[in-house]
């Protein structure tokens, strides 16, 4: 456990998912959404628990990103609010 | 959601890929007894490379391959595989999901045996979890139409 | 309106923070869930379960019905997702 590198990857956590919810384009929150589950894997894989880090990578990074790049071609684009 | 559209690059790296994919998710659900992975990990792969032949190539091609009816077949399978090994100790008189009596029925002894039925729910769990992804996948890219050469 | 809600946000914030002072340290050896059952795990895993990798022991072997239950939500939500989302009109 390198506490500086903790330091980073929880401070881009934090910036990804504010952006996650403020940003317009739900297409680009998908993304992000994708990029915090990612940095979250990093996160678990370097605490050790490399299970936890491999079903985030499969579920939260790759499959659920999938998912809602498919219901946002259902629907609009851009948010209402 | 998904149309035919006519792109070389893109058709030939995911059919060069997807057997990789699947032979990866094959070896993660076997290997999970001695490396991080298991029946999640490895279903989340297979249907993963599933979904990377819909983004690739059209919604029909991957249908022809994962048809609904399969789907659903594989996914009572695999919770069927589950419960059966569990109901299969439970008849060879010890508790449910105790797998060590299994030795009776295999050629191995009590502790391998464990091994041997972990291997096997892995497995009944892969085929659930790869079935489901794929088949909730298709329903929302396609948005519940089912015709065959249906554009949208 | 979006005063409070920040409030609301920051309070709930802080005392989860606050909170996280009174858990055990990152691989404390005296935590509780390091003296109870993890060395059982560790020790007999080995040798009762002939797998090597202690994490799929003890979701696939000493917690089955865990695993039993995890399998049939997921089984049960591919099937709703399947009634919900499919068009009733074709065949």
């Amino acid at each position: 456990m390198i506490w500086q590198l903790d330091i980073l990857i929880l401070t881009i956590v934090v910036i990804c998912a504010v952006a996650a919810i403020s940003v317009k384009d739900l297409l680009s929150s998908a993304i992000l959404l994708s990029v915090y589950s990612f940095l979250m894997c990093i996160l678990w894989a370097e605490l050790g628990a490399v299970d936890v880090a491999f079903t985030e990578a499969a579920v939260g990074a790759g499959i659920s990103t999938a998912f809602f790049i498919g219901a946002i071609y259902q629907t609009t684009r851009r948010t209402k609010d | 959601m998904i149309k035919d559209f006519d792109n070389i690059i893109i058709k030939t790296v995911c059919r060069i890929l997807t057997p990789f994919l699947q032979i990866f998710a094959f070896y993660v659900i076997a290997h999970g007894h001695y490396s991080p992975g298991g029946g999640f990990q490895g279903g989340c792969i297979l249907g993963a490379s599933f979904i990377l032949l819909v983004i690739a190539h059209d919604i029909n091609t991957v249908k022809k391959r994962m048809s609904e009816k399969l789907n659903t077949f594989l996914c009572s399978i695999g919770v069927m595989i589950y419960a059966g090994i569990g109901l299969l100790c439970l008849m060879l008189g010890a508790n449910y999901l105790d797998y060590g009596i299994l030795h009776t029925i295999l050629p191995v002894d009590a502790v391998k045996a464990r091994a041997m039925g972990t291997l096997g729910i892995e497995i009944g769990v892969g085929l659930t979890v790869m079935s489901v992804m794929v088949s909730i996948f298709l329903n929302i890219a396609s948005g519940g139409k089912h015709e065959e050469g249906a554009p949208e | 309106m979006k005063v409070f809600a920040l409030m609301a946000v920051i309070i709930t914030g802080a005392a989860l923070i606050y909170s996280t002072f009174g858990m055990p340290d990152w691989g404390d050896a005296d935590s509780p869930a390091n003296t109870h059952v993890s060395p059982r795990y560790i020790e007999k895993s080995i040798e009762e379960t002939a797998t090597p990798n202690i994490v799929t022991s003890v979701l696939a072997d000493y917690r089955g019905y865990d695993t039993l239950g995890e399998t049939t939500v997921i089984f049960t939500a591919g099937i709703v997702c399947m009634l919900l989302l499919r068009n009733k009109k074709d065949d």
